[in-house]
């Protein structure tokens, strides 16, 4: 009999330990991926309580949230930044967790550097105190965001408890326009379907737009799934995904891979799987999109005016004219032409290589606007690396960007990057709420970074597809 | 550690019925920079509060506290438990929303704070009631699921497994988690990806 369950619940039956009464599952956790920000506290309760990291090897700690991007010399100038260092360094070398800190080539942000190593694999369920723990859905996976208690709870028994979502088919078939990528894929899925559209559902992105995708493509989506309000998107697991993985230092070899290869496969929600709902958008609606506001659903297609409060639901009103006074934009203005001061190209959402090359295509002959300060932050070490091996970042220097260390940076400015007062900023990265970007009065404007490149260099937003 | 049953919150509330809070504004990434949660709570809406001298976190009336009633999709964006850990320390011991994210609604079980739901209008009725009469005291029962201030009796809701760990005081799911070790061990024997796949 053909199985009819979708993948989510596949992956979920297989990690099930055991239900309680309440209908709550205490799942095991394949991979837990741990960060300074959100792991001290917990580490804190294990020794409260005197317990044991349960399963050390499967623990992998970066440094990603605070680490300067502009000299990673130690000690940081930021003496609570290098109180936070010092305690990861020393809660992994008691726990026995391996730490992959500055000095070592695979440090970066946490949700590049686990498919970077092959850390992520299909049908594991993947947790991290961090909500973009998202992104490795891209490979098939229950991949969700937990708080530091949950932390405690996965170091110290490997497991937590969690009720089971619902799981949303959303289908977006056809062929994305050039200058359409990624990204707009997914900021408009959340603008159609809202930021709290996703709660109590696990997403499942498919169809040919996504088949067509590489796998940093799939992560860029996937990544942004809690902003939609689902704790974790994925991608079924396909021929791409497999390549991906081959070779990788954490990837299993020979047969092993083959047999573990099958297995991934055999994962993928087949013809007759189940969901609770199902969307279908086309990929011939999207166009390369920006938001305004203040959430990452209020967005528009960069052609497109502002919304007007007028045809707007009288609920929704407080809220957009909260966002449109905070941006100091007008309704139905359009987004074009508005002048930035700042351009980022960064974050786990869109710093890996395809996103790096992609700038630097665009960047090259031209010349950052005068008034624009412009950074490119490598996701990864490697990726840093791979980068300079190619040469995108003289491309990037010629052009007047500047050329950093990898880590979160100006995704959320808890290191020395942030915004000055109003600075408005062009940003590659996945959340434009107030203050993300350091300055409680900054202003951000998520794109591609493919817009990112063309916003630095004319000094205002722009339409990739008229730039030359 | 002795976890208590957590049946009732009594005291005074306070208003914020706005929409889609994130947690960055909850608390704002640069107070992160901590390895303990001690001494959040005075930074808890800390740009909020500087952008809007009225903001209630700094009105008076409101400085004792312990219920907040908030809007649709409160605690949405990042996981930090540093937000609920940030209420909790300013004095909140319940909130009642329009609606929760999910993480910030599991981080807020965590620490044994009751986050329930009720609907708009009665979210409204009871923010109304609370800003005409700032000490009027405000009970949420949650084995009832009832809040009661004054004369406004309005229905709430939170989700079975949640609302009956803070009951019995079964809230601390490290302890429960930790009692099926056995268990955990022999499960991970059966995960493909521990046994190479045989
Ligand atoms: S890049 Fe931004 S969103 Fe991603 S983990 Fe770092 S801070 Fe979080």
């Amino acid at each position: 009999m053909s199985d009819n369950r979708n993948l989510f619940n596949k992956v979920w039956d297989q990690h099930a330990v055991r239900t309680l009464p309440n209908g709550q599952t205490q799942l095991f956790i394949g991979l837990h991926l741990i960060h300074e920000v959100t792991s001290p506290q917990a580490f804190e309760i294990l020794r409260d309580r005197g317990l044991k990291v349960a399963f050390p090897e499967r623990t992998i700690a970066t440094v990603d949230h605070i680490v300067p991007t502009a000299s990673q010399a130690r000690p940081f100038v930021d003496l609570l930044a290098e109180q936070m260092m010092s305690a990861i360094e020393k809660n992994c070398a008691e726990f026995g967790v391996t730490l992959l800190d500055l000095k070592d080539k695979r440090q970066g942000i946490v949700h590049v550097v686990g498919p970077e190593q092959g850390l992520t694999q299909p049908g594991m369920t993947i947790v991290c105190g961090d909500s973009h723990t998202s992104t490795h859905g891209a490979f098939g996976s229950i991949a969700i965001g937990i708080g530091t208690s949950n932390v405690a709870e996965v170091l110290a028994t490997q497991t937590m408890f969690l009720n089971r979502p619902k799981v949303r088919r959303v289908v977006v078939d056809g062929k994305l326009a050039p200058g359409v990528y990624a990204k707009d894929v997914i900021l408009y899925i959340i603008q159609k379907l809202g930021v709290q559209g996703g709660v109590g559902y696990a997403y499942e992105f498919a169809g040919t737009t996504f088949d067509a995708m590489s796998m940093e493509e799939r992560m860029t989506v996937c990544n942004m799934s809690i902003e939609g309000g689902a704790r974790c998107g994925y991608i079924n697991p396909d021929q791409t995904t497999v390549e991906y993985l081959r070779g990788r230092p954490n990837s299993p070899v020979g047969a092993e891979f083959d047999r573990a290869a099958a297995w991934w496969l055999s994962l993928a929600s087949g013809p007759n799987a189940v969901f609770d709902d199902v969307v279908v958008f086309k990929a011939s609606d999207i166009e390369p999109t920006v938001t305004w506001g203040i959430t990452p659903a209020q967005s528009v297609g960069v052609s497109q005016p502002l919304p007007k409060l007028a045809e707007i639901g009288a609920e929704d009103q407080k809220l957009i004219k909260e966002a449109l006074e905070f941006m100091d934009l007008k309704e139905g203005q359009p987004i074009k032409g508005t002048k930035i001061d700042v351009a980022f190209i960064g974050s786990c959402t869109n710093s890996r290589i395809s996103d790096l090359r992609e700038a630097a295509r665009i960047a090259s002959g031209h010349h950052v606007a005068p008034h624009v300060k412009a950074i490119v932050v490598p996701g990864s070490q490697l990726v840093r690396e791979q980068a300079m091996k190619e040469g995108l970042h003289e491309v990037f220097q010629a052009a007047g960007f500047e050329w950093r260390e990898a880590g979160c940076s100006m995704c959320l400015a808890m290191n020395p990057d942030k915004l000055q007062g109003r600075e408005m900023c062009a940003s590659s990265s996945n959340r434009n709420f107030k203050g993300r970007q350091g300055s409680p009065t900054g202003r951000t404007l998520l794109m591609s970074p493919a817009m990112v490149t063309a916003a630095a260099i004319r000094g205002f937003v722009t339409d990739i597809r008229e730039f030359a | 550690m002795a976890i208590k049953e957590i049946k009732q919150i009594t005291g005074t509330a306070l208003p914020l019925l706005l929409d889609d809070i994130d947690t960055d504004r909850i608390i704002p990434a640069r107070f992160l920079r901590c390895v303990t949660f001690d001494g959040l709570g005075e930074h808890a809406f800390e740009d909020d509060r500087k952008q809007d001298p009225n903001h209630p976190f700094d009105q008076v009336r409101f400085r004792a506290a312990s219920i907040l009633i908030a809007g649709r999709n409160f605690g949405c964006g990042s996981s930090r438990e540093h937000a609920p850990q940030s209420l909790m320390r300013w004095g909140i011991q319940a909130i009642v929303a329009e609606s929760f994210a999910e993480i910030f609604f599991g981080n807020c079980g965590s620490l044994g704070i009751p986050a329930v739901v009720a609907s708009r209008t009665d979210l409204e009725r009871l923010a109304q009631a609370v800003d005409q009469n700032p000490v009027l005291q405000v009970t949420l029962n949650l084995e009832t699921q009832k809040i009661t201030a004054g004369e406004l009796v309005i229905p709430v809701t939170m989700p079975n497994s949640a609302r009956e760990a803070l009951i019995t005081g079964q809230w601390d799911y490290l302890g429960r988690l930790l009692s099926a070790a056995d268990d955990i061990r022999a499960h991970a024997a059966k995960v493909p990806y521990l046994t190479g796949w045989k």
